[in-house]
């Protein structure tokens, strides 16, 4: 592990940013020119949509990854948590633009469609994360800055839920993906009570 | 046949239908013993094994039994029917559908006094179908139409598109077509046909009371519960594919509206 975080301390954050960046215009590319099916809005915004909650389930691995593997990310958290806002905003204006397109109808949705309420609530709960990811804001802020990032796990349920609830019929993928987003924030649930309860039964 | 071309001529708005590509039409499916993903009934389906096939025909009927496939196609008329297909999420098509009338393949079988309802079933074959081993739906998949929709000269038996064998993905060798529902009644791969009395369990229905009724009529004042039915995407526009609105049992208002006379349509949905 330790060789490995060697390694990942010589990976400039830059080429965090550069890598994930390029799905967005190479989606979009894509769509355009017909390598994404015959409905290319439809294929685009579930693609950004995706890739939005598989950048998020990275982000919320990452201190998991660091506590119980050793492993060190943490350098890249802030890239991969502004891409996952990067893409969590894309996948909702191709929903606003290119796919309901008519305006009195966006909000009608927001109100009316609980999926949608609920994706909604968690992209409001990232703006205030993705407006304060930079150096000025954590100085700024201070401890609140740490507090503020907490948003996070709501946010990531709720996405999660946001896919569960949009899928029809029983689908298994969504639902892997909510349990994957609870399981990694029960990791960070601190039951002190029962881990000393399993020391004393060891040192019994 | 000559019946529904003086009904295509009358329905004006018929008469501008531009059929979708075959690549469009074959590409993307809702198929989902193949897979939930539009893509995945075409780069699954070939795995299922049309030839032989037959169709088994039983309720309220004179001559209940197993129909070859080839022995019902010797006795039917097969003839051209473009019609608008328009999913229950809200995307369309136009397709160029080859196949006979369901009415003729009922009365082939004879239905008999009392029946009220024809339900229908799909293939169901774990080997050759990957998708099934997920508990999407309530296997095998169910559909069913009350015995006037049935027998309404624009329900069709659906065998081929722009004249060619109807491909796997969407429903070979034989499937539903009732152009003023939502595309999942117009179920696929037919192995069942009965004859019955009462109004048969459909598998959208079982899923989601609340969001699929058994009539599921093609109406853009009655929403889905979780987005609008008042415009359809048509497929082929690209990624800048303007909404069009949605037309009234899809646009075949005059021919079926007098099914539905006197009936709640926000209830019976």
């Amino acid at each position: 592990m330790q060789a490995l975080n060697q390694i990942l301390r010589r990976i400039p954050v830059w080429a965090v940013y550069l890598l994930g960046a390029i799905p967005a215009p190479w989606l979009f590319y894509q769509g355009l020119t017909g390598s994404l099916g015959v409905d290319p809005i439809e294929a685009l915004e579930h693609r950004y949509g995706e890739l939005a909650l598989q950048l998020l389930i990275v982000v919320l691995a990452i201190s998991p990854l660091r506590r119980f593997l050793g492993l060190n990310l943490i350098k890249f958290r802030r890239a991969l948590g502004v891409l996952t806002f990067v893409y969590v905003s894309l996948h909702l204006l191709v929903w606003l633009i290119l796919d309901v397109q008519v305006p009195s109808q966006i909000w009608a949705d927001i109100l009316k469609r609980p999926y949608i309420s609920v994706g909604m609530a968690g992209f409001v709960l990232l703006l205030p994360l993705a407006v304060t990811s930079n150096n000025l804001s954590v100085r700024q802020l201070g401890p609140r800055w740490r507090s503020l990032q907490r948003l996070v796990y709501p946010a990531a349920v709720l996405g999660g839920l946001h896919y569960v609830m949009q899928a029809k019929g029983f689908q298994i993928e969504p639902l892997v993906y909510l349990s994957v987003i609870v399981g990694l924030l029960l990791l960070r649930v601190p039951f002190p009570s029962l881990l000393n309860r399993f020391r004393q039964v060891d040192s019994a | 046949g000559v019946g529904l071309a003086g009904m295509a001529r009358g329905a004006a708005a018929q008469e501008a239908l531009e059929p979708n590509s075959w690549e469009e039409i074959t590409s993307y499916n809702n198929y989902y013993e193949f897979g939930t993903r539009k893509e995945d009934p075409a780069k699954y389906a070939h795995t299922l094994v049309t030839e032989p096939w037959s169709v088994k025909i039983d309720g309220l009927v004179d001559k209940p039994g197993e129909y070859d496939f080839q022995d019902i196609m010797s006795e039917m008329t097969v003839e051209e029917r473009i019609y608008r297909f328009r999913c229950v999420e809200a995307w369309s098509m136009v397709i160029p559908w080859n196949g006979f009338e369901l009415a003729d393949l009922l009365n082939m079988a004879g239905v008999q006094d009392g029946a009220k309802y024809v339900a229908f079933e799909t293939a169901y074959r774990p080997d050759e179908m990957p998708g099934v081993q997920y508990p999407v739906l309530d296997w095998p998949y169910r559909e069913g139409l009350r015995l006037d929709e049935a027998m309404h000269p624009l329900t069709i038996m659906a065998t081929g598109i722009y004249d060619r064998p109807i491909p796997n993905q969407n429903g070979a060798p034989l499937r539903l077509v009732v152009p003023w529902k939502y595309g999942f009644k117009s179920i696929k791969s037919i192995v069942r046909v009965t004859v019955t009395d009462v109004e048969p369990p459909t598998s959208w229905n079982v899923a989601g009371p609340r969001e699929y009724g058994f009539y599921s009529n093609v109406n853009p004042n009655v929403d889905h519960p979780r987005w609008s039915q008042a415009t359809e995407r048509p497929i082929g526009g690209g990624l800048f594919a303007k909404r069009i609105p949605t037309l009234m049992f899809n646009g075949y208002e005059q021919e079926v509206a007098g099914l539905y006379e006197g009936m709640d349509l926000a209830k019976n949905y």
